[in-house]
C-alpha cells in the first residue's frame, strides 16, 4: 500500500484476463517456428474426434480451444517464444492426467506440459501444435508434517502460495524466486530452479524427498516418499528433477521444508569493482558462516535499467557493483554480532563503499523487490537476450565486459547480475527490437566462451526450446547418448514436449 | 532556527500477517516483527530535510512505548535524528496507552525542549486513530498543518499544502505548529551503513510519563477486536444463462 510499484512485472502472469488485454493492444511475438526455423515433426494433428474424447475425461470448461483463450498459452513471459497450439487442458487430477497422456501416446498426439509459464528457455510453451497440459488446477496441498518438514502437494501449487501456507507451520520453502507469486512447484522441480536461498538450503535434488510422476504412456511412476534416506534401487525421482517435461509430467511433490528463521536480515551494499565482490564474499563465508543466505550481485547497470524503467527507488547512491547479503538465522542477537563485525570489516576495508541493512519485513520486501525485478526491467527496453550460465568464480563477470565491448552501442543495455554464491550469472543484452543479427552476434559466441571456461551453459533456466542445439558446449557425447536412451525407454514416440532439451534425434522422424 | 520535535510509533510491520488474539482484546505482537509506523518515517524524514536546508537547527525523535521502542528511535537516529528521547511505557500502561496520552507527552515534551515545530505521521496503522497531532496542538494552543504533502519555510511561518477531500488546500501558519505528515509528503530514505554506526552513538534519554507529570490513566476501554468477515469462495459457473439464473436466485438482479 506504501509502495505501490512492488512486483509489478510478476503480476502480468498471474491472470490470464490481465494477459489477454495486454496482447489486445501490443504486438504478438512472432512464431517460434518461424523466428527459428523449425521443421514440425511427424506427430498427429488435434481432430474434432480427439476433442470429444478429451470431453469424455474433462468437463467442458477445463478444455480450452478457443483462440483467444488459448492464446497466453502459447506465448512465454518475455515474450520470446510462441507456439501454435490450439488447444489447453487442465485436469485436476493424477488420473486424469494419465488417461490424456495414454489417449495422445496411442495417438501420436504431442504434448506440452506446462505450469506457471514463466520459464526463460520456451521450455513451457509449444513450438507447433502440441496439446498444453495445463497443471494449474491441480492445486492441492496434501499434507504437512510439521516434524519432518515434509510437504507433498500437488504440481500446480503456486510457490508463493505454498511458502505461505507452510509459513504458518514455521517452515518455509527451500526455494525462492523473482517468480514464486506465479510458478509453479511442479514446474521448477521439473526444471529443477534455483534461486535465490539455494546457497544455503540447496538445490532441489537435495530437497526434493519425492516426486509423482506420469510417463508418455500414462503409467504412474509413484515414487512420492517423505523420507530422507531411500537407498532403495536407482534414485528414479532425480530423473524427473531437471528434465523439463520430456521425460514425464510430475503430478506430485514431496519436498522438505527448512524451518522458518526467526531472524533474517538484508544487507544492501554498493562496491567499487568486481574484484571486491569477490573479496567481499569471502570475508562473508567467514564472517557469517552459517546464517549466510544469500549472496548476490548486480552490476551498475542491471539496477540502473531497473530503477529507470520500472520506477523503483534504489536504497543508495551509484555505484559500479550492488551486493545483496542475506542472513537466516534463529537468533537475532547472535546474527546481529556477526553482521555487525561483517560490516564493520567490510567498511573499513573500503569493500563496501555505502549501504544499508534492515530486518524490517517491509524495507526488506523492497530491496528484495528491486533484484527480483531486473529480471523483468529488460523488457521495457523492448527485446531482451537471456543468458544464464555458470562460470568458475574468477571469471565470473569477464563475458559481461566482454560482450559490451563487441556490441558496443548496437545494443541498448548488457548488464550482468546474479547468485555469486552458486557461481551463476545471468547476463542480459536488450535491443529494442529482435534482431537476428545481434543473435548470430551472441550465440554461439557465449556459448563458446563458457566452455572454454568449463562452465556450463544453462546454469538453472534449463535448456528447454532455445539451447538444444547448444548443450554439446556444456556435455559430451556419451553422456548425451545416454540422455537419448533414457528419453527413448520412457517415451518411445516423443510426444512429451518434442523440440525440447535434447538436439534432433533421426530415430524420432 | 528551528528545533524540531519528531513523534515515532513502534508498530507492527505492515508486511506481517496480523492475528487477533483468541480472547479478542487485542492482536498477537510477541515474537511478531515492529517497525517504525510508515507515517512517521516521512514526518522523520521531513524534518531531517528541514534540517539539511538548514531550516531546522535540531532534530529530536520521541517514542512512548517498552524497552524495543529504542530500535525504533534508533532508526530515526540513522535517518539522521539528532538526539532522542524514549518515554518508557510498559507492560499493562503500554496496552491502554491512547492518543491523548502521547499527545500530552509531547506537548509537555515540546515545551521542555523549546521546540518550535512538532511533525507527527497523520496515524498510525495498527489503531488508525489520526488524533495524536490534532490533540497536541490543541493541548499546546498552536496552529496545525494536518495531512500534509509540502510543507514550505514563508516568511513568519510555513506554508502546509494539506491532503483534503477531492483536491488541495494550501494555508499558512505561524510557528510553532503542529504538522501531520500524509504519504504523498517525501519518500522516506533508507538508513545508511555508516548512519546506523553513527546513530549507536548518538544520545538517547530515557524518561518516564510520571517524570513529565502525565497521567495514563485510560480513557478509552476496547471490548472486542475481531477478523473481518471471511470472504465467501466463489464458485464456476458453466454459462450465461446459469449465471443468471444463480443472480436472480441470490436477488443480485
Amino acid at each position: 500500500m506504501f509502495k505501490p510499484f512492488t512486483l509489478f512485472v510478476f503480476n502480468l502472469n498471474k491472470s490470464n484476463v490481465f494477459i489477454r488485454a495486454k496482447y489486445a493492444t501490443a504486438v504478438l511475438p512472432q512464431f517460434s517456428a518461424n523466428k527459428y526455423a523449425v521443421e514440425r515433426k511427424k506427430f498427429g494433428t488435434v481432430r474434432p474426434s480427439d476433442i470429444d474424447y478429451f470431453r469424455t475425461i474433462l468437463s467442458k470448461e477445463r478444455i480450452l480451444t478457443d483462440e483467444e483463450d488459448v492464446l497466453p498459452y502459447n506465448i512465454d513471459w518475455i515474450k520470446n517464444c510462441r507456439g501454435q497450439s490450439q488447444v489447453v487442458l487442465r485436469p485436476t487430477t493424477t488420473e486424469e492426467v494419465s488417461q490424456i497422456l495414454r489417449y495422445c501416446n496411442n495417438n501420436m498426439l504431442a504434448v506440452c506440459p506446462q505450469g506457471g509459464n514463466t520459464g526463460l528457455v520456451g521450455g513451457s510453451v509449444p513450438v507447433f501444435d502440441e496439446i498444453v497440459l495445463n497443471l494449474s488446477l491441480m492445486n492441492k496441498i496434501i499434507s504437512l508434517d510439521e516434524i519432518s518438514g515434509a510437504l507433498v502437494c500437488e504440481a500446480g501449487c503456486i510457490l508463493e502460495n505454498l511458502d505461505n501456507y507452510v509459513r504458518e507451520h514455521n517452515l518455509i520453502m527451500p526455494l525462492d524466486l523473482g517468480a514464486k507469486g506465479s510458478c509453479h512447484i511442479g514446474g521448477n522441480v521439473s526444471t529443477n530452479a534455483g534461486g535465490l536461498r539455494l546457497l544455503r538450503y540447496g538445490n532441489l535434488h537435495g530437497t526434493v524427498l519425492g516426486i509423482e510422476a506420469v510417463k508418455a504412456d500414462g503409467t504412474v511412476i509413484d515414487c512420492l516418499r517423505t523420507l530422507k534416506k531411500d537407498n532403495t534401487g536407482y534414485p528414479l525421482k532425480h530423473i524427473f528433477i531437471g528434465s523439463e517435461g520430456t521425460l514425464g509430467v510430475i503430478t506430485k511433490v514431496s519436498i522438505h521444508c527448512p524451518a522458518q528463521p526467526r531472524s533474517v536480515s538484508l544487507g544492501y551494499f554498493g562496491v567499487e569493482k568486481f574484484e571486491n565482490v569477490l573479496e567481499l564474499y569471502k570475508s562473508a563465508k567467514s564472517s557469517l558462516g552459517e546464517i549466510l543466505s544469500a549472496f548476490e550481485m548486480a552490476d551498475n547497470e542491471s539496477i540502473t535499467s531497473t530503477v529507470n524503467n520500472l520506477k523503483l527507488s534504489n536504497p543508495i547512491g551509484d555505484y559500479p557493483m550492488y551486493v545483496l547479503v542475506e542472513s537466516h538465522g534463529s537468533d537475532e542477537n547472535h546474527d546481529n554480532e556477526k553482521l555487525n563485525r561483517f560490516l564493520t570489516q567490510g567498511m573499513e576495508s573500503g569493500l563496501i563503499l555505502d549501504g544499508t541493512v534492515t530486518s524490517e519485513p517491509n524495507k526488506m520486501k523492497s530491496i528484495r523487490n528491486i533484484r527480483e525485478s531486473i529480471a523483468g526491467s529488460g523488457l521495457i527496453d523492448g527485446y531482451v537476450f537471456k543468458y544464464d550460465v555458470s562460470l568458475p568464480l574468477r571469471n565470473y563477470y569477464d563475458l559481461v565486459e566482454d560482450l559490451r565491448k563487441k556490441l558496443g552501442d548496437r545494443v541498448t543495455r548488457v548488464y550482468g547480475y546474479g547468485h555469486v554464491g552458486d557461481g551463476n550469472i545471468h547476463i542480459n543484452v536488450t535491443v529494442p527490437q529482435y534482431s537476428k543479427e545481434i543473435n548470430s552476434e551472441l550465440e554461439p559466441y557465449i556459448f563458446e566462451q563458457v566452455s572454454k571456461l568449463k562452465g556450463s551453459i544453462s546454469a538453472e533456466h534449463g535448456v528447454g526450446f532455445r539451447k538444444p542445439q547448444f548443450i554439446h558446449y556444456s556435455q559430451g557425447d556419451t553422456s548425451l547418448e545416454l540422455m537419448r536412451e533414457l528419453k527413448r525407454t520412457m517415451d518411445p514416440n516423443g510426444i512429451l514436449n518434442p523440440y525440447k532439451v535434447l538436439p534432433d534425434v533421426a530415430s524420432y522422424e | 532556527m528551528a528545533r524540531v520535535l519528531v513523534g515515532v510509533k513502534r508498530v507492527i510491520d505492515y508486511a506481517v500477517k496480523i492475528r487477533v488474539k483468541p480472547d479478542k482484546s487485542g492482536v498477537v505482537t510477541d515474537g511478531v516483527k515492529h517497525s517504525m509506523n510508515p507515517f512517521d518515517e516521512i514526518a522523520v524524514e521531513e524534518a531531517v530535510r528541514m534540517k539539511e536546508k538548514k531550516l531546522a537547527s535540531e532534530v529530536i525523535a520521541v517514542s512512548c512505548g517498552p524497552t524495543q521502542a529504542q530500535e525504533t528511535l534508533r532508526t530515526a537516529l540513522a535517518m539522521g535524528a539528532d538526539r532522542a528521547i524514549h518515554v518508557e511505557v510498559a507492560g499493562p500502561e503500554y496496552e491502554t496507552l491512547q492518543p491523548l496520552h502521547v499527545a500530552k507527552i509531547l506537548a509537555k515534551l515540546s515545551q521542555d525542549e523549546k521546540a518550535d515545530i512538532v511533525i507527527v505521521g497523520k496515524q498510525a496503522i495498527d489503531d488508525d486513530s489520526n488524533q495524536t497531532a490534532q490533540m497536541t496542538a490543541a493541548i499546546l494552543d498552536w496552529p496545525q498543518g494536518t495531512f500534509a504533502s509540502k510543507v514550505e519555510k514563508s516568511d513568519s511561518g510555513l506554508t502546509v499544502t494539506r491532503e483534503i477531500d477531492g483536491g488541495l488546500e494550501v494555508i499558512k501558519t505561524k510557528l510553532p505548529a503542529v504538522i501531520s505528515a500524509d504519504l504523498r509528503l517525501n519518500e522516506p530514505r533508507y538508513a545508511t551503513l555508516p548512519n546506523i554506526m553513527k546513530a549507536k552513538k548518538k544520545p538517547m534519554k530515557k524518561v518516564s510519563a510520571k517524570d513529565l507529570g502525565v497521567d495514563l490513566a485510560p480513557r478509552i476501554k476496547i471490548l472486542s477486536v475481531e477478523d473481518p468477515p471471511v470472504r465467501q469462495a466463489g464458485s464456476i459457473v458453466p454459462d450465461v444463462d446459469t449465471l443468471v439464473a444463480k443472480l436472480k436466485e441470490g436477488g443480485h438482479v
